[in-house]
């Protein structure tokens, strides 16, 4: 469907960064968010 | 404290500490946040039709509109939440660490909005980069968070880089009404708000506007995600470097004390 897109490069090429820099924060974010919590005790984290 | 063994209580080293930043509330957050997201790529790339005008390239909209909303509200929550450090008695560090947190999420979306406006430009304009009103005051806002995030990490106390940082987030967020009438203001070669004119009337297609209704959900959604996981992690941050800190005054009296 996309190939049939008059500048397709720039709609895809679009949509990738944008998914793609979404996709990498949010994942740095959870990861850090593992890495913090092993150090940090579940009583003095308010959200538990 | 509950996932001790029966008749023992808990030693420094056995202090439980398995939570992440996610709860079930994030977990249904980011669910739907994808789910939408999904629905944003259906309808942006598939259901939706090409321009008159534009032909595909306006499908670039439905994503470039949701970053700048993204961005505004994340700002303004900024400006809000900075307001309430300051000017509330308690001084909560809770507020600042919120008015940080949206801060990061808005500068990350300006530079979405921006890769993707000029992405867009070369296709409309047949460049990337015009210093135009728009994308000028634009810039000036990208670079005015990148100096908020700047001061945040300044050396100091919490309490210290909250005072700093939330001057800034008020000041910051003035720049807001600026970026969003520039091409009133100003003549200007982007196009006017397509849903936020000042005559309130949404003029676009019926599919249109709904693709650009479940993109400004999609990110909502997305939003909310980012700022409970980041606004945590913020917190376990402060309170390691509190530790620390603390760990190393003890260390420093007992040195003193042995002298």
């Amino acid at each position: 469907m996309i190939a049939f897109f008059e500048d397709a490069g720039f709609i895809v090429t679009s949509y990738v960064v944008t998914f793609a820099a979404i996709g990498a924060i949010a994942w740095r974010l959870v990861r850090t968010g593992r890495k913090l919590g092993k150090q940090v005790p579940d009583d003095e984290k308010y959200w538990t | 404290m509950t996932t001790l063994e029966p008749n023992r209580t808990a030693t420094a080293s056995e202090v439980v500490a398995t939570r992440s930043t996610g709860t079930k509330a994030t977990r249904a957050i980011g669910i739907a946040a994808v789910v939408a997201m999904t629905w944003l790529l259906l309808f942006a790339l598939v259901f939706s039709p090409a321009d008159v005008n534009q032909g595909d390239s306006v499908r670039l909209m439905y994503i470039h509109l949701p970053t700048i909303w993204v961005a505004y509200l994340s700002f303004i929550v900024s400006a809000i939440a900075s307001g309430m450090y300051l000017f509330t008695k308690k001084h909560s560090l809770g507020w600042d660490r919120m008015a940080g947190a949206s801060s990061e999420i808005g500068v990350i979306f300006v530079g979405l909005t921006l890769i993707v406006g000029m992405l867009w430009g070369r296709l409309t304009w047949g460049v990337f980069w015009q210093w135009d009103a728009r994308l000028t005051t634009t810039a000036l806002l990208f670079v005015t968070y990148i100096g908020y995030l700047a001061v945040r990490r300044l050396d100091g106390s919490h309490h210290q880089r909250a005072k700093r940082s939330a001057v800034i987030g008020l000041l910051g967020v003035l720049l807001l009404p600026l970026v969003h009438w520039s091409v009133r203001i100003w003549r200007s070669l982007h196009q006017e708000a397509t849903i936020l004119n000042t005559d309130l009337d949404a003029e676009i297609d019926g599919i249109m506007f709904f693709s650009i209704l479940v993109g400004l959900v999609a990110f909502s959604l997305l939003y909310v995600w980012l700022m409970l996981h980041r606004t945590r992690v913020m917190a376990m941050e402060d309170l390691l470097d509190d530790r620390g800190l603390d760990l190393a005054l003890a260390e420093r009296r007992a040195e003193g004390g042995v002298r």
